[in-house]
């Protein structure tokens, strides 16, 4: 069916040697904020398109845990905590949960080897998934933490400062997820692991802290979502210490800086074996 | 273009847990040697399992081989893996990267990633759409295609942007003719236009006697031979083939036919022989008369195909390689 000629000439091909050239230039690299921002887009179509149902699952989960502890807490500082736990939930189920399914089951299935033939950073293809499914977020985050409001009457005036937390907690919990997905040496443990960090997120985080005995209080303290949740949580009250809000912030954006680093690090080494 | 010498790669043995089953050492590429030239189609064939995919792997900068060369266009892609993805395109096996993106999506994030600006890249994504045939599809989801379909719009994101190397894993894989006719003829036209070499793995016989330049035939990870598939099938041209259906056993009490059990591959009920015309001619005399004949229930005459110059050349796997 070949209707053009190679310019070549039938023969034994083992034995041909061809001339030593000069090294061929090569083709354009992607630089890193078009490349990001061509994954981000990717991502986001994806995720719009497969992952809405969940979505609504993890704003469902959420919203239901907060009418299950309305009759347990008893107002104040408890309640601001579970609702900022149950927003911040969101987040660990989506950035956390499902990105480290993602990777799992994109690594397993050779689904990197797209990516990995073409010159584009791994820190765009981690970043932009992980910007992808943390924005993902948004809508279920907020909506959670209004009606959280609405039931515990609790102000809304500062409600802006998820701007802040969704980015950062979002960085935080995505670049776990991912580096879990990334190393995990099967599918099915990149999974387990997604579904055992949102359990802690939703255990640790959504409960009131001064109620936990001192070893769990302690595993909290090592949870990053948990940073999100305390910042959070601190913005209902009618003084919020700002300066303490832009600490657990702070601690959010330094453990997503280090958790995006491995997970790129684990991409690198996931993607040429 | 592209020179590989002594490239060796080997997996290693698996221990067996609970459900999955230990697998032993497989030297998946032995010692393989070959050369490229530029503007041609060269093919890989072999039966699964002979090792396309992991010496195209190699090739492509994403596995690195335990021992060998790899230079693509002056580029040691051994120690340089990385510059794998700016000389060519590689359209792999899977699609899962891109399964959830719509056609025109997947095709115009390829060119981005492959260094495209915005613009160039959508009217590239455009261009090769509407070349494929794709353009009614550009808004559905890979995933919500047909097997065919899908393998097209991922050939259309490995043709976004262009690079002078396309390395293609059986790009063909369940597509129809008219998809598969978009294939070689894109494949053509860059040929002509551009000089684009191509490096087609497949293992449809067919496929490879018609689009093929030339033609590495490989097997349990070695290439046994390599020429123009013309030049191949004359290695084998003074045979026939000989294709005899039983109906039930061979009848193996007649002296003739338990003669030949020695040569023949055996299928089922169906023996494959290939002959020097005259024996073909005895062995066709004795089993359509005589006792064996009761026996029979087919058989037909055939010129060789590479198929059988896979087999002449000592290939080990009976099956694997199709035909159409
Ligand atoms: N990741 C892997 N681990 C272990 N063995 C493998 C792996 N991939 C392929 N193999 C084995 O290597 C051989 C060659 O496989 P492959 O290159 O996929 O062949 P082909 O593409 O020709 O069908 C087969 O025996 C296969 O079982
Ligand atoms: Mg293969």
């Amino acid at each position: 069916m070949s209707v053009v000629p190679a310019e070549v000439l039938p023969g034994s091909a083992l034995a041909v040697e061809e001339p030593v050239r000069e090294a061929a230039e090569l083709g354009p690299r992607a630089r890193l904020w078009p490349a990001l921002a061509a994954v981000y887009r990717a991502q986001l179509s994806r995720a719009r398109v497969a992952r809405i149902p969940l979505l609504f699952v993890a704003t469902f989960q959420s919203v239901g845990i907060m009418i299950l502890m309305r009759g347990v807490v008893d107002g104040g500082g408890e309640a601001q905590a579970v609702v900022a736990g149950s927003a911040v939930l969101v987040v660990a189920f989506v950035a956390l949960n499902l990105l480290a399914q993602y990777f799992g089951q994109l690594r397993a299935s050779g689904g990197l080897d797209h990516y990995a033939t073409l010159p584009v950073p791994p820190a765009a293809v981690v970043l932009g998934a992980a910007g992808a499914y943390a924005s993902f977020t948004v809508p279920g985050t907020v909506v959670t933490a209004v009606f959280g409001c609405v039931l515990f009457g609790l102000p809304i005036a500062h409600l802006w400062v998820l701007i802040a937390v969704i980015p950062l907690a979002g960085a935080a919990l995505a670049g776990l997820g991912a580096a879990c997905g990334l190393l995990a040496p099967r599918p099915e443990l990149a999974t387990l692991l997604g579904q055992l960090g949102m359990s802690a997120a939703l255990l640790l985080g959504v409960l009131p802290a001064d109620r936990m005995p001192e070893a769990v209080r302690f595993l909290r303290d090592l949870l990053p979502s948990t940073y999100g949740v305390d910042a959070f949580a601190r913005t209902f009250g009618p003084h919020p210490d700002w300066a303490l809000v832009l600490g657990d912030l702070a601690v959010c954006g330094v453990v997503g800086v280090v958790s995006l680093a491995v997970a790129t690090w684990a991409y690198r080494r996931a993607a040429v074996r | 273009m592209c020179a590989v010498r002594g490239l060796t790669k080997t997996y290693p043995a698996v221990r067996g847990r609970r459900g999955t089953p230990a697998t032993p050492e497989v030297r998946a590429t032995d010692d393989v040697r070959l050369d490229i030239r530029g503007g041609e189609i060269f093919g890989l064939l072999g039966p699964n399992g002979a090792g396309k995919t992991t010496l195209v792997r190699q090739l492509t900068g994403l596995m690195r081989p335990d021992r060998g060369s790899v230079e693509i266009l002056g580029h040691d892609i051994v120690r340089h893996p990385e510059r794998a993805s700016r000389i060519l395109a590689y359209l792999g096996q899977e699609s899962t990267a891109l399964d959830e993106l719509t056609v025109s999506l997947a095709a115009e994030t390829t060119g981005r990633l492959r260094g495209l600006e915005a613009a160039r890249a959508r009217a590239e994504r455009d261009a090769v759409l509407e070349e494929l045939g794709l353009t009614a599809l550009a808004g559905r989801p890979l995933k919500k295609l047909s097997g065919g379909q899908r393998r097209l719009a991922c050939f259309a994101a490995a043709l976004v942007g262009e690079r002078p190397l396309l390395v293609l894993d059986e790009p063909t894989t369940a597509m129809d003719p008219v998809a598969r006719r978009a294939v070689w003829s894109a494949v053509d036209r860059r040929r002509a236009e551009r000089g684009t070499t191509v490096l087609l793995v497949t293992h449809n016989v067919i496929e490879a006697e018609t689009v093929l330049d030339r033609v590495a035939v490989l097997d349990r990870g070695r290439v046994i031979a390599c020429d123009t598939p013309a030049g191949l099938k004359e290695q084998v041209a003074g045979d026939v083939r000989v294709d005899l259906v039983w109906r039930e056993a061979a009848p193996l009490n007649v002296p003739e036919v338990a003669a030949l059990r020695d040569r023949v591959v055996e299928s089922g009920r169906r023996w494959t022989l290939r002959l020097a015309p005259e024996e073909a001619r005895a062995v066709v005399a004795t089993v359509t008369g005589g006792a064996a004949f009761a026996a029979l229930d087919d058989f037909t005459l055939t010129t060789p195909s590479l198929e059988d110059v896979y087999l002449a050349l000592g290939g080990a796997a009976r099956q694997g390689l199709v035909k159409g």
